[in-house]
């Protein structure tokens, strides 16, 4: 009853044997296509495909310097092990680094920081942690104890994004590579169409581009992606391959592109999103920026200019972050 | 889902407690309508439009909209909705013949409903009038049976429900309404049993259960062509709500038909030789059901088996988003209704001079901003969505090979290559020699909607009136 030795060819699923070596005994059944494949093999066909993404779509050129986003999860472990085999074997000539993000929340961050740590060891790959404290001047530990547990997640969510970024320029690192997968795509796609962001939406499937951060009705939307992945795998690739297929007006897709005046950083406002949040911490009133009241980037800020720039040393903090 | 009374938004209707019987005399006095509206509590709550009447409530919550019109109000404003989209989209003139989709379900009995009323007031504006120049629209109504698709054989709630909806037909005149009852094999060739037969062996090649119900809905369009053309009709009416929409703006995006979805949402779809309207696009499920039990209007539920599809985990998704906030669906579909339509999501251009110009004019005017170019799409012969020119597969095999089921198969969408088509060439080649005749025309006449619109723009320089095509 058991096969052992190698056998010719046999069509499908229905065999015993890896359905692309033929050989060895398949180890797992692949969610992509529902093939039967051995260990190896499903190593070999995953970094491939990476290989042609990066290649098809020129992500890189030799020299550039590269910050992995390390967050210590599933994800970015399998990028920094992936980019790094795949600069050796294909010789890309990348500069690799692990940026690693610190929000300063006591016993959240410990073991996954000493798991890039350890990524750090393992892969050569060096390792920079850019720490809320450091950019913001403050930790989440400590904005938590000034607005509650109520908005924090605005306020993580707008840091974390800027301190990639900001962390990436600090290193002088050229591209930023995040372990973004199918699934969050397709959830971004999907979530646009829930909220209504066209903009978004014509955005959120290009390749080199980043993702928005959660809302409520995430976790709706993440379930309904688990009970589709199990009754047709290819769903989430289909909900991506819409998402690039969408006919959307070229009117539509370009917001106004300009920088903040407060730190330089790329914002759509006058003040980027961080910059907004910051005033509301120093000033003692966390409420700005979150919600509706868009206070700062209307009339009050111009009045109040002058006076904000001589506030206490931390407000200076963004500001006085160079590029 | 259970419904645990006044907290459940649902909008679910259990047979027994839809309307709270009336209750204080004094409160209900305020509203001399039909309705039985439960009075709701201190009587300062009056209805947001007349700001007159008390608002009807229904008993175990019946969501967004519940305690907010009087039932006129309401029946009004539902009503608005639909003449709305009918007049700014040029849907029904007075020289069309109206075939009116009928499933049963609360959605399509409001449709009917308010096309019979609306035909109603015409043929009552025409026996007024003295010159009698505007004539009155026709209407039919197509009931296509699909219990050959769900039931082994002949069923006693099957022969009661058909019963059920001639009597109802029946009900809805003057003006009088014919009823095709229409069994959706009889698209098939053959004779009846022949007919039977090549439809269940078409079904069963469909392994997939969510491609199966799919398949299904095109057939079902393809029936209702086939009526409109055999009896004069030019339109045809779907009871196509908000709801339903969302639902197919998400199920169309989950099986890869980004590309195509536009087509499908628009008020008019002119793909097809009756062009399809829409003209309760812009009310939600729950307003419909809500009017059927408002006014009494029967529905019929059709004794078939729910699948467990693609499709039915969509709908329970939407409808846990709706309940989350009751503004998902409209946001939904108001979303996709930016994606760029094509060039038939309106009617066609009339050319007719006995058509009155007030109508021209307004069709003109309504007119979607579109794609300027001439149509050169082409559609998947299956569920005829437009294909993305650059995907188009070209046919790089041998020409001895290419038979005509594979022909068939490669001008097909991914979507339907995956979902619909067999995978095996032979099985291919059964399920092929299956199909209804008008499938298969659609994929070997080329494509006639592409012939149709060159023509449409070219019209005014041909001298001669040749006999072309198929």
């Amino acid at each position: 009853m058991e096969e052992t030795a190698a056998k010719p060819r046999r069509s499908g699923g229905g065999g015993r044997q890896c359905c692309i070596c033929h050989e060895r005994r398949p180890a797992l059944k692949r969610p992509k296509t529902l093939e039967q494949i051995c260990r190896e093999c499903f190593y070999a066909v995953f970094e491939e495909e990476i290989h042609q993404v990066i290649v098809e779509n020129q992500l890189f050129k030799p020299g550039e310097r590269i910050g992995i986003g390390a967050s210590g999860g599933k994800d970015s472990t399998v990028l920094a092990y992936v980019l790094s085999e795949l600069n050796k074997r294909h010789n890309y000539g990348l500069d690799l680094f692990l940026l690693s993000v610190d929000e300063g929340i006591t016993g959240y961050r410990d073991d996954s920081l000493e798991t890039v740590k350890r990524n750090e060891v393992q892969y050569g790959l060096p390792l920079k942690i850019v720490s809320y404290k450091d950019l913001y001047g403050w930790t989440m530990d400590e904005i938590v104890k000034m607005i509650g547990l109520k908005n924090n997640c605005t306020f993580c969510g707008v840091f974390r994004r800027q301190a990639l970024d900001r962390g990436a320029a600090l290193l002088k690192v050229d591209k930023l590579a995040t372990g973004h997968n199918a699934d969050d795509i397709a959830e971004t796609v999907l979530l646009n169409i829930l909220r209504g962001d066209i903009a978004r939406l014509s955005r959120c499937t290009s390749i080199t581009t980043g993702i928005y951060s959660p809302n409520a009705y995430r976790g709706f939307a993440r379930e309904f992606i688990k009970d589709l992945e199990r009754i047709r795998p290819r769903a989430i690739l289909d909900i991506i391959k819409s998402g690039e297929d969408f006919r959307i007006a070229t009117s539509t897709k370009m917001p106004e592109q300009g920088t903040c005046e407060r730190c330089g950083y790329i914002s759509s406002q006058k003040w980027c999103k961080a910059c907004v949040l910051l005033e509301g911490l120093n000033r003692g009133m966390p409420k700005l920026g979150i919600g509706r009241s868009r206070g700062l980037n209307s009339n009050q800020m111009k009045t109040d200019k002058p006076t904000s720039r001589t506030k206490s040393i931390e407000s200076k903090q963004c500001g006085s972050l160079d590029f | 889902m259970a419904c645990n009374g006044s907290a459940c938004q649902s909008g679910c209707y259990k047979k027994g407690d839809e309307l709270a019987a009336p209750e204080e005399g004094g409160a209900a006095a305020a509203s001399n309508s039909n309705s039985n509206s439960s009075s709701n509590g201190s009587g300062n709550n009056l209805c947001v439009k007349c700001k007159v009447k008390e608002p009807f409530t229904v008993a175990g919550g019946g969501g967004g909209e519940d305690g907010r019109f009087c039932a006129e109000c309401f029946r009004s404003n539902l009503f608005g909705k639909f003449r709305h989209a009918v007049t700014s989209n040029a849907m029904i003139g007075p020289t069309d013949n109206v075939l009116v989709a009928f499933s049963g379900g609360p959605a399509s009995r409001v449709a009917l409903q308010f096309v019979h009323e609306l035909q109603y007031k015409a043929q009552k504006n025409f026996d007024a009038s003295r010159d009698r120049s505007l004539p009155v629209f026709g209407v039919g109504v197509a009931f296509v049976d699909e219990s050959a698709a769900h039931l082994p054989s002949s069923d006693k709630a099957m022969d009661q429900a058909i019963e059920d909806v001639k009597s109802l037909v029946l009900e809805l005149s003057p003006p009088a309404k014919e009823l095709h009852h229409f069994p959706i094999e009889s698209i098939c060739s053959g004779d009846s049993s022949d007919q039977r037969e090549k439809l269940k062996e078409v079904l069963n090649a469909v392994t997939d259960a969510t491609g199966k119900e799919d398949f299904l809905v095109h057939l079902r369009m393809l029936a209702l062509q086939k009526i409109a053309s055999e009896n004069g009709y030019t339109r045809v009416v779907l009871g196509s709500c908000t709801s339903r929409i969302a639902c197919h703006v998400i199920s169309a995006t989950v099986k890869g038909r980004g590309y195509s979805l536009p087509a499908d949402i628009q008020y008019v779809d002119a793909r097809w030789e009756a062009p399809v309207v829409l003209p309760l696009h812009d009310c939600l499920a729950q307003e419909l059901n809500m009017l059927c039990h408002l006014d009494g209007l029967k529905t019929i539920e059709l004794p078939y088996e729910p699948q467990s599809t693609i499709n039915s985990l969509i709908s329970s998704f939407v409808a846990l988003l709706q309940e989350e906030n009751p503004s998902r669906e409209s946001t939904i579909v108001r979303t996709a209704g930016k994606l760029t339509p094509f060039a038939f999501n309106r009617i066609p251009e009339i050319n007719d001079t006995n058509v009155p110009l007030a109508t021209r004019r307004r069709q003109k005017r309504s007119s979607l901003k579109l794609n300027g170019s001439i149509s050169s799409e082409s559609f998947c012969p299956m569920c005829y969505s437009p294909l993305i020119q650059s995907k188009v597969q070209a046919l790089d095999t041998p020409e001895a090979s290419k038979t005509n089921s594979y022909i068939f198969g490669s001008s097909c969408c991914s979507s339907c290559r995956f979902q619909i088509l067999p995978q095996d060439p032979l099985c291919m080649e059964h399920f092929y020699s299956h199909l209804p005749p008008p499938l298969v025309a659609r994929a070997s006449s080329g494509n006639a909607h592409d012939i149709r619109s060159l023509r449409e723009h070219i019209q005014d320089y041909l001298l001669l009136d040749s006999d072309n095509e198929q």
